[in-house]
């Protein structure tokens, strides 16, 4: 029976009281450690069809009488359309319909950013679409843009009102401290380049929309276009099967999507929108860049005493305020934290979520300043982060915390430190650095699956999730089959449509194993359920003495019958199990931990670095897939590497004009920049989170590699590198203050 | 109208003067293996052979394909390189994969078991932005199974 409960939903740290359905009771947990097919490496369910070239993303779907359309997109970052006409466009060759602004909320006629969407068209061809959108006739008048984050602070001119929190007493734990260090940490913005850009196909089938859509929120997009257009949810059908790559910038319909239902609507034909690479690098959001002024302050014995900061984010024309304030409020035992967040407008591209938001930009300011607090009072930094452990969250108890284990195992390769320093040679020289990483991921309901099993034995996972090239589809294969005694090749793993599934989480925040695993395995032991109770009743068995085992129902006298014979029985028809995610560890939080270290090579004389290895260490409860978690941390540091020497959106300041918006300019780490990773996961589960005790860790990986590569600089040079990406020119710089402060801090001599 | 040869096989192809030999792979030929994420010849995804040779399919126009023998992900599926990507979990989103297979396949057709360095010089040039370069540098290394 449905069985209806209140209880907490978490979103990266926001709390709200949601109503939930629970179809069974909870499960226990699995043993700690490997199962039969959990816990151990899995090649990727979905790996040969995007091997071989077969898998059919977004990109590839092409339906029968599809037009293409191209969006007039704002060439200047601040401005107005003083007279926009379409008429020249309507005429060209193959144009089947136009639009512009007020036609569809998305058309703006006076865009705050440069890449705003202005106009679109929709032609035969995708080319016939541009060169029409090149007699579009508009005049614009243009404005001035504000492109100074602190200048819009000093305005009041914010996304949202500043955040404001502060426990204890900062400013007499400032006076009474042994140390203080003030520092101002930035950071840069970061384009999230998924490799396929944000496209849309819209078609309408009478008064019901059809969506094919790169997306990580099949849902998310499905409620959003049904609020906009005032449609019943389910008249909004969205599908997504393969995706190539989102990191956060996906989460939402997007202009790309209104105008393509806009403009299918008008024409009574299928019409894509897909994003040209500039395109994608002006308005598909991006990572937003931060300044960050700290001070950390300690007692001589290196207790923290107070921790303070002031966080601009440079948000850009519109979104949120990701929490760069987040890592200095959780990570530490620290009786007095306040910090400041103001959330900047100003005229750039909107950020949208990327990967861990404002933790990885708060992270390395927290853990450099640590750092630079560290080598002030002559402690070794991972000291200090043992000293300062926090064993609990500041207003609630954790579910699982095991960082103190992750410090354990980070000591061999931390004392790797005089080893590598040792290998210094001419200018190059060699440090080793750590940073720690605290982060959300324990997901929550609602999300649900089910499990289909054939009387050929297999089983089917339906659920209308999308597997964003994180290797879902695998885990959750590996949950049901792990479930039903079944060996993984007799699990198919069916996603991706909103209209063929129950409903299933965002695949944001690290959310989606511990939101779907769980909610998996249920329906799974609800099928094998039936299949004991069908097995009973036609052996003549009880119901106790049955159990699966190996594609079996097995009695513990000994007798036993094939699966496929007992759902055999149904011939055509099958067994559903239904499951539902259960609720998280009321009164608690669950949250994601690690540490990182790694090791550098600085030329001192022209500011090069290179990053020779990063070993990462991370708590994120049970492991179902080693494998693809390995996959998943490499790709989060590597992730990491990129936004920490050379990936920076530059934006002329004059203008507010992105200056580079290809994969030529914008620096994207290759193959050649990869240093050896080192990859180690816990792997104990979270005893109160769920049936399954896994928590995310999509997002974790990427947290801590900035400020790891940050302070091993420090460690090689003795240069304190405030600012990303650390460029060679920041290099050169960061050298040249620590010969200035050495000189003047040197006794003097005659 | 350009006769192309792809995967062995021929094609008539009518299209205007300009189109990429990207685009009329796959809006043309239906042939969507070959990806397209830049369409400016700086990520490597929608990488092909011309006779052998890997080539950015998205700046080279149809035209000047001539006589040569095109080879795309789907003329290379029996290739053991696609098994050793999937062994080794070269892969995630998928959507560069093609072009890293279709490069890496010139790579070991002239050099069978090439070395760190050269496996990273070969493959610089096909960008993966979800970061499985280690895995794609053991899934070439260990190709031969």
């Amino acid at each position: 029976m449905a069985r209806l409960i209140r209880t907490e939903k978490e979103v990266e740290g926001r709390y709200e009281d949601v109503w939930l359905v629970v179809e069974e009771d909870a499960l226990e947990q699995w043993p700690a450690g490997p199962g039969e097919i959990v816990g151990r490496p899995a090649q990727r369910v979905t790996g040969p069809l995007r091997a071989r070239g077969e898998a059919r993303y977004t990109a590839d779907i092409r339906l029968p009488g599809m037009l293409q359309a191209a969006v007039l997109r704002s060439p200047h970052a601040y401005a107005r359309v003083k007279k926009i006409s379409l008429e020249p466009a309507l005429a060209a060759p193959g144009v089947r319909a136009a639009i512009g602004p007020g036609e569809v909320e998305v058309l703006t006629d006076e865009p705050g950013f440069q890449g705003q969407a202005v106009a679109a068209v929709a032609a035969d061809t995708y080319w016939q679409a541009r060169a029409a959108l090149e007699l579009v006739e508009v005049d614009w008048g243009v404005r001035e843009p504000l492109l100074d984050p602190d200048e819009a602070v000093r305005r009041g001119q914010l996304v949202g009102g500043p955040s404001r929190y502060e426990r204890g007493d900062v400013d007499r734990a400032l006076a009474e401290a042994d140390v203080v260090v003030e520092a101002e940490y930035r950071t840069q913005t970061v384009l999230h380049n998924s490799m396929e850009t944000h496209q849309s196909i819209c078609e309408w089938q009478g008064d019901r929309l059809d969506v094919y859509i790169s997306t990580q929120s099949i849902w998310g997009v499905r409620d959003e276009i049904a609020a906009a257009l005032g449609l019943a949810p389910d008249k909004v059908r969205v599908v997504c099967e393969f995706m190539g790559g989102g990191f956060g910038s996906k989460n939402g319909a997007n202009d790309h999507t209104f105008v393509a239902a806009e403009l299918a609507k008008r024409t009574g034909r299928p019409v894509r929108c897909a994003l040209t690479r500039r395109e994608e690098n002006l308005a598909s959001g991006n990572r937003n860049a931060t300044i960050q002024r700290l001070t950390a302050a300690a007692k001589s014995d290196g207790t923290l005493v107070a921790l303070a900061g002031e966080f601009v984010n440079a948000t850009g024309w519109s979104g949120w305020a990701s929490s760069t304030d987040g890592p200095m409020q959780m990570l530490y035992d620290c009786e007095n934290v306040r910090t400041t967040l103001y959330p900047a407008k100003i005229n750039t591209p909107p950020m949208k979520a990327f990967r861990a938001p404002g933790f990885v930009e708060g992270t390395f300011g927290l853990e450099c300043i640590l750092d630079e607090l560290a080598a002030k009072l002559e402690l070794d930094p991972l000291e200090i982060r043992r000293l300062n452990y926090a064993s609990s969250a500041a207003d609630r108890p954790l579910s699982s915390k095991n960082l103190m284990e992750c410090y354990r195992r980070a000591e061999p390769h931390w004392q790797r430190r005089d080893e590598v320093r040792a290998r210094s040679e001419g200018p190059w020289q060699r440090g080793v650095g750590l940073a720690s990483q605290v982060w959300y991921g324990g997901g929550g309901p609602p999300s649900y699956a089910w499990v289909r099993l054939g009387s050929d034995g297999h089983a089917t996972v339906i659920t209308a999730l999308q597997d964003i090239g994180t290797g879902t589809a695998t885990a959750m294969a590996q949950v049901a089959a792990e479930e039903l005694s079944l060996p993984i090749d007799r699990v198919d793993v069916v996603l991706g449509d909103s209209a063929r599934g129950p409903y299933a989480v965002t695949s944001a925040g690290s959310s989606t194993v511990p939101s779907m695993g769980p909610a998996v395995r249920s329906a799974a032991a609800e099928a094998a359920r039936q299949v004991i109770e069908i097995a009973a009743q036609r052996y003549e068995q009880e119901e106790r003495v049955l159990s699966l085992s190996d594609g079996q129902v097995v009695s513990s006298d000994g007798g036993s019958w094939p699966i496929e014979d007992v759902v055999g029985l149904l011939e055509d028809a099958q067994i559903l199990g239904k499951g539902a995610r259960g609720p998280n560890p009321a009164g608690m939080q669950v949250l994601t931990f690690g540490v990182q270290v790694a090791e550098v090579a600085v030329d001192v004389e022209t500011g090069e670095i290179r990053v020779e290895r990063v070993v990462a260490i991370h708590d994120v409860g049970r492991v179902i897939n080693p494998l693809g978690a390995s996959s998943q941390v490499e790709g989060g540091i590597i992730q990491g590497i990129g936004h920490t020497l050379s990936e920076d959106r530059l934006i002329d300041p004059q203008t507010g004009i992105t200056l580079n918006q290809t994969l030529d300019a914008y620096k994207l780490p290759t193959i050649a920049d990869v240093p050896e990773i080192v990859t180690e996961l816990l792997d104990i589960p979270d005893e109160h989170l769920t049936n399954l005790g896994s928590k995310g860790l999509g997002e974790p990986p990427i947290v801590p590699t900035a400020a790891a590569i940050a302070n091993a600089i420090r460690d090689a040079t003795g240069a304190d590198v405030r600012s990303l990406p650390i460029s060679r020119e920041e290099m050169l710089r960061a050298l040249a203050e620590a010969r200035e402060k050495e000189k003047r801090e040197a006794p003097a001599t005659v | 109208m350009p006769e192309l040869r792809i995967n062995g096989e021929t094609h008539s192809v009518d299209v205007p003067v300009g189109r990429t030999l990207a685009e009329t792979l796959r809006n043309d030929l239906g042939l969507t293996g070959t990806k397209i994420a830049c369409a400016e010849g700086h990520c490597g995804a929608c990488t092909v052979l011309l006779d052998g040779v890997p080539v950015y399919s998205c700046i080279t126009l149809v035209h000047t394909v001539g006589e040569r023998e095109v080879t795309t992900i789907e003329g290379l599926r029996e290739h053991p390189l696609v098994a050793a990507f999937v062994r080794t979990d070269a892969l995630q989103c998928g959507f560069c994969t093609p072009g890293q297979i279709v490069s890496a396949s010139a790579l070991v057709a002239s050099n069978p078991d090439p070395s760190t360095d050269e496996i990273r010089h070969a493959m610089a040039g096909n960008l993966c932005r979800c970061g499985t370069d280690p895995k794609i540098e053991e899934a070439i290394a260990t190709w031969q199974g």
